[in-house]
């Protein structure tokens, strides 16, 4: 591919010893480049640290909460650790969680089917679609730019009335596709997605299409997996949307509500339940955490990419 | 591809007749249709279940509407009422004001910093404070916030503020109307580091190194320099991108206040034009009105974000 030819060539561009891309990358992206010095890293650690304390505050707070026996909640001063940690509160509600009358199981079933459904959509459709914004020029792609973000700044309450007629309309109240289909074509990857590929050079792709690719494929094998940054946040952004998906006005039957309804209910009941309620806030944190620690790693591990710019 | 763009130059010298513009129309459509259905999915489904939704609710600021009847053309009733006669509703404008001009650009300013410092730390540290300062938007956490800052003296900033002695009495925090905004401010601040921030940091991740190896050897010094001159001039879209998150999540802030100060808040000190609207709407059922209140605010984002992208333009060429 002649994608290819471009990148050998920037590679021949002289470039003195120490700075060559090989002996940054050995020095572990750590700052050891012209002119940083180690002390100026060393505050910027210790300042992120003292900030990210203060950050993380509230949820090391839910934390600690959500393991706080019940005697422990209400104790004044109030403290910032557990002397006696349980798991009471998690055990009391996935007690109220099993004993509803539609198993447990359905629920995560629900929520997993119906997170993985719009993930996966919401990022092959956001990237096809942002490919086109931002690197074809076709009549109407102008347009559509505008109408995106647009529609990102319109917040209108009457709109979830609007969207009850057309899934009525449709037939798809109380079916999985209500939960599904309205998240699925989602402006914001969109907006990230597309603000993204701008900064893809036209070179790699006339190059590609000189070589015969067609578009689809332009799209796949040579553009995105250069916007490996791009995508994984907007798998982070995705799955999170996703996983809190609650149907709403949409889907009233029991059998199709998802984890957030239902752990919300078994947590609501007033400060007495407190700790329950920091236990299901936990609780559903995790799957998101998880899908963020995963996707920040890959993010993170793509910097030393280099050589396809111009 | 090359025939077209030729067509289109000759072409401008003379005049092109409306029958021939629509030809080219066509054949530019016909020869990109690759395109168009690649596009396809994302804008069918986009279309369905948000344009649809949106064009509907376009109208219905200019009606009667209880959820019960069909909508009623009232005119410019709503609007009038609005401005003339709703003084909540000018007390929500100023509060949304204030709102954002303290939390968009201060949380804006914060999301680049703290996304450029992170970057300069090693990639494992990266991940980690990454996840710290992402993490609160990411949980819907009140109980917590709510007990921080409770007007009793088991709220552990009063319980601190007591056993330092700076305060006498437990402050109430959510229901003094001179604290409410400035509490509401501060709680939007800690969760605003959102996508933006996020999109930032996977913006700085996309530059290309060379560009700083060819920097250090044209006599780039230090990181400020290495900032100005490289990391910022290609961050533009996602300076634009975080600009356009800023707006939104600023102007459309209800959920902190409502969740965090109560509904309504004391004299009306943290009501914002988006809790207006769901006054109006979920709770007096009178959503012609509460839709006239959403089209006011969506107006007001229009301007911003034409503003704010003239701006950022003029900064980034």
């Amino acid at each position: 591919m002649a994608a290819v030819n471009v990148q050998e060539k920037k590679k021949e561009i002289k470039v003195p010893r120490k700075y060559q891309a090989g002996s940054i990358e050995k020095s572990k992206g750590t700052n050891k480049q012209a002119g940083k010095k180690i002390g100026g890293t060393v505050g910027i650690f210790i300042f992120l640290t003292v900030l990210g304390l203060f950050m993380a505050l509230p949820i090391y707070l839910a934390i600690i909460m959500s393991i706080k026996p019940v005697h422990e909640l209400f104790v004044f001063p109030p403290k910032l650790y557990v002397i006696d940690p349980t798991l009471d509160n998690f055990r009391d509600m996935f007690q109220t969680l099993s004993d509803m009358w539609v198993p447990f199981s359905r629920y995560v079933f629900n929520s997993v089917f119906v997170t993985i459904c719009v993930t996966v959509a919401q990022c092959v459709f956001a990237s096809m679609a942002a490919f086109v914004l931002a690197k074809c020029r076709i009549p109407g792609n102008n347009f559509m730019n505008k109408l995106i973000v647009t529609s990102l700044l319109y917040q209108s309450n009457v709109i979830y009335i609007m969207q009850y007629i057309v899934m009525a309309r449709l037939g798809m109240i109380n079916t999985y596709w209500a939960l599904i289909l309205p998240s699925v074509a989602s402006p914001m990857c969109l907006f990230l997605m597309r603000q993204s590929m701008t900064t893809v050079p036209d070179a790699m792709i006339e190059a590609a299409k000189v070589d015969g690719a067609n578009m689809f494929t332009i799209c796949w094998r040579i553009v995105m997996p250069n916007q490996k940054p791009a995508l994984m946040t907007m798998i982070i952004f995705a799955f999170q949307a996703a996983w809190n998906i609650q149907g709403g006005t949409l889907v009233y039957k029991e059998s199709l509500k998802t984890l957030p309804t239902v752990v919300q209910q078994a947590a609501s009941a007033g400060l007495a339940r407190a700790g329950v309620a920091m236990a299901a806030a936990v609780f559903m944190l995790v799957p998101p955490i998880v899908i963020f620690m995963m996707a920040q790693k890959n993010v993170i591990e793509t910097m030393a990419h280099s050589g396809i710019k111009d | 591809m090359e025939q077209v763009h030729k067509t289109l130059k000759d072409s401008e010298i003379g005049k092109r007749t409306k029958e021939e513009e629509r030809r080219l129309l066509w054949l530019q459509i016909k020869q990109n249709k690759e395109c168009y259905f690649m596009m396809l999915p994302f804008m069918l489904v986009f279309f369905i279940f948000t344009i649809v939704p949106v064009v509907m609710s376009l109208p219905m600021g200019f009606t009667d509407f209880d959820m019960v009847q069909l909508p009623k053309f009232i005119g410019l009733s709503n609007y009038t009422t609005l401005f003339l006669n709703d003084s909540i509703f000018i007390q929500s404008i100023r509060v949304t004001l204030v709102f954002a001009l303290f939390t968009g650009p201060l949380s804006y300013v914060l999301c680049f910093l703290l996304a450029w410092l992170i970057n300069e730390l090693h990639p494992k540290l990266k991940t980690i404070f990454t996840l710290i300062f992402y993490a609160p938007s990411m949980a819907n956490v009140y109980t917590v916030w709510q007990l921080i800052f409770s007007g009793d003296s088991y709220g552990y900033l009063n319980s601190v503020l007591l056993n330092l002695g700076l305060v006498t009495a437990p402050v109430q925090w959510l229901t003094d109307s001179s604290y409410v905004l400035g509490v509401v401010i501060v709680v939007q601040l800690w969760i605003s580091l959102g996508a933006g921030f996020l999109a930032l940091r996977a913006g700085f991740q996309n530059i290309d190194r060379s560009q700083y190896e060819a920097g250090a050897i044209e006599g780039i010094k230090n990181r400020w320099q290495e900032l100005i001159y490289i990391t910022i001039p290609s961050m533009g879209p996602q300076l634009m991108f975080a600009a356009v998150m800023q707006i939104v999540s600023s102007f459309t802030a209800g959920t902190v206040s409502q969740s965090l100060v109560g509904f309504p808040s004391t004299d009306y000190k943290a009501h914002t034009i988006m809790t207006h609207a769901y006054d109006y709407g979920w709770v007096r059922y009178e959503m012609g009105y509460a839709s006239a209140i959403c089209m006011v605010l969506f107006i007001a984002m229009l301007v911003c974000n034409k503003l704010i992208s003239k701006l950022l333009s003029n900064f980034m060429d």
